[in-house]
């Protein structure tokens, strides 16, 4: 490297710099957390049987999906306040959970629709047959069906996330870059702080993405078809209990 | 009435920002999908250096976030090699083609990997060489297989392009964010007509990818 990239500035940055961890790791969790349970309004909605409605709320989530989160956060920080009626202004973490994670909620409600599709037409015939509740239906049959197979996915876009919530530090959330861009408008040395805080994103986001690959891998065995009949034959169990029985497992 | 003024009166403001955004998208776009089949090509390569370089650069650009690599570029470069990257309009550009060149060079090299086995065998026993092979056998068919998520990521590049606005870059959202500082109670109105600018653009490409959806499908037996 050059000679301007001087270590004490760097470790003297560093400190400071991890100071604002806790809020990002914090904000990253409060996000995804977010649009997992807004996730579930989303697929509510789009399993409305009305064609209107169902094609309404297509078009808001492609609408939610396809503009950027930068704008969308701009929008629940600066403009939320001053709409009549509903207008409250709320802090910047708050706006920053709204925004994200409304964001993402799109994402991860088509990810919940591939997997209520990918359940078997027949659990769905079953739970008719033996007169569950709709209710019952959702909570013990499919949901538990159709969400573990996505989870991999979920992760994936856990890590998506991470990565966009430094974007917060733009309306003040004082996360890791709003504290290195601070610490380089007080000193003006702007490398150090930002090179920190690329490692501390690499060093987070590369072993997390290595662990869902295992996980994924860990899971297509568990729900592939193939490998469940094989260990149900070695098991003897008769291939109408296989996927309770692997549950149980 | 008084909204529809309003939004006859705005759109205009907002719209000379739209040069910038779509020159932005253009130039990203480009540098992106050449940077995904040049690091993707080498990620399949025999050349081992070739190849482990390659995943460093898609592993670090992956591994943290566009925005980061934003700023750095912006503050950094400058400082570490005393050289300007011509501009910020290069700045943006760079950062935005490289990340998602990263990502897309995983699409590449997923594709060709997913083309069948018997695809490749069958050309050796043509007696095709290396080159012919990946040209006139593998490529064709994974190209096809990259169309919709080419489609994805171009939508998520037109959205990286508002980060250029903090830069300096006179895209569309700064002048959204200069006509809400000076009338902070229209800031509503701005950031949807801002946001229906975006959508708008992003409808070829979101039409685009579900054509890809089912050009890759033709005909595939899967």
């Amino acid at each position: 490297m050059g000679d301007n990239f001087r270590w004490e500035t760097f470790f003297d940055a560093l400190p400071i710099v991890l100071q604002g961890l806790g809020v990002t790791v914090g904000l990253t969790f409060a996000c995804f957390g977010f649009a997992l349970l807004f996730g579930f309004v989303w697929i509510f909605f789009r399993r409305i049987p009305n064609k209107l409605i169902v094609s309404i709320v297509t078009w808001v989530m492609e609408f939610i999906r396809s503009t950027p989160p930068l704008v969308q956060l701009f929008f629940v920080y600066y403009a939320l306040p001053v709409v009549p009626v509903i207008g409250v202004t709320l802090e910047p973490f708050t706006c920053a959970i709204l925004a994200i994670g409304i964001h993402y909620s799109t994402y991860i409600g088509e990810i919940y629709r591939s997997g209520i599709e990918s359940v078997d037409k027949g659990q769905w015939e079953a739970s008719i047959a033996l007169n569950f509740s709709t209710m019952d239906k959702w909570r013990r049959i499919i949901l538990p069906q159709a969400i573990p197979p996505t989870i991999p996915m979920l992760g994936n876009y856990f890590i998506i996330m991470f990565k966009e919530v430094p974007l917060a530090s733009i309306i003040g959330v004082t996360g890791i870059l709003a504290m290195a861009n601070s610490y380089g408008a007080l000193n003006f040395a702007y490398l150090e702080p930002l090179t920190i805080v690329g490692i501390i994103f690499l060093l987070l986001s590369y072993p997390s993405s290595i662990l869902i690959k295992k996980l994924e891998v860990k899971m297509n065995t568990r729900f592939d078809k193939n490998v469940l009949l094989e260990k149900a034959k070695k098991k003897s169990i008769p291939d109408m209990n296989l996927k309770e029985s692997d549950r149980i497992v | 009435m008084i909204i529809i003024s309003a939004i006859i009166e705005i759109t205009p403001q907002l719209l000379r920002g739209l040069g910038i955004t779509i020159s932005v998208l253009l130039a990203s776009a480009i540098i992106a999908y050449i940077v995904a089949f040049v690091a993707g090509l080498s990620r399949v390569s025999n050349n081992v250096i070739l190849n482990k370089a390659t995943g460093v650069y898609v592993e670090v650009f992956r591994g943290t976030s566009l925005i980061v690599q934003l700023f750095w570029l912006y503050y950094a470069i400058p400082m570490l090699f005393g050289i300007q990257l011509g501009s910020n309009w290069w700045t943006g550009v760079i950062a935005i083609g490289l990340n998602y060149g990263a990502y897309l060079s995983e699409v590449v090299r997923g594709s060709i990997l997913a083309v069948d086995k018997g695809q490749t065998e069958a050309a050796i026993a043509l007696n095709m060489s290396r080159y012919q092979r990946m040209r006139l056998i593998i490529l064709p068919q994974a190209v096809r297989m990259m169309l919709p998520e080419f489609g994805n990521y171009t939508i998520q590049i037109m959205k990286a392009t508002s980060l250029v606005s903090l830069i300096g870059m006179r895209d569309i959202l700064y002048y959204g964010d200069i006509m809400r500082s000076t009338n902070l109670s229209q800031a509503p109105l701005i950031y949807v007509i801002v946001l229906f600018i975006y959508f708008i653009l992003a409808l070829p490409f979101i039409w685009l990818t579900r054509k890809g959806e089912t050009i890759a499908k033709k005909g595939v037996v899967s």
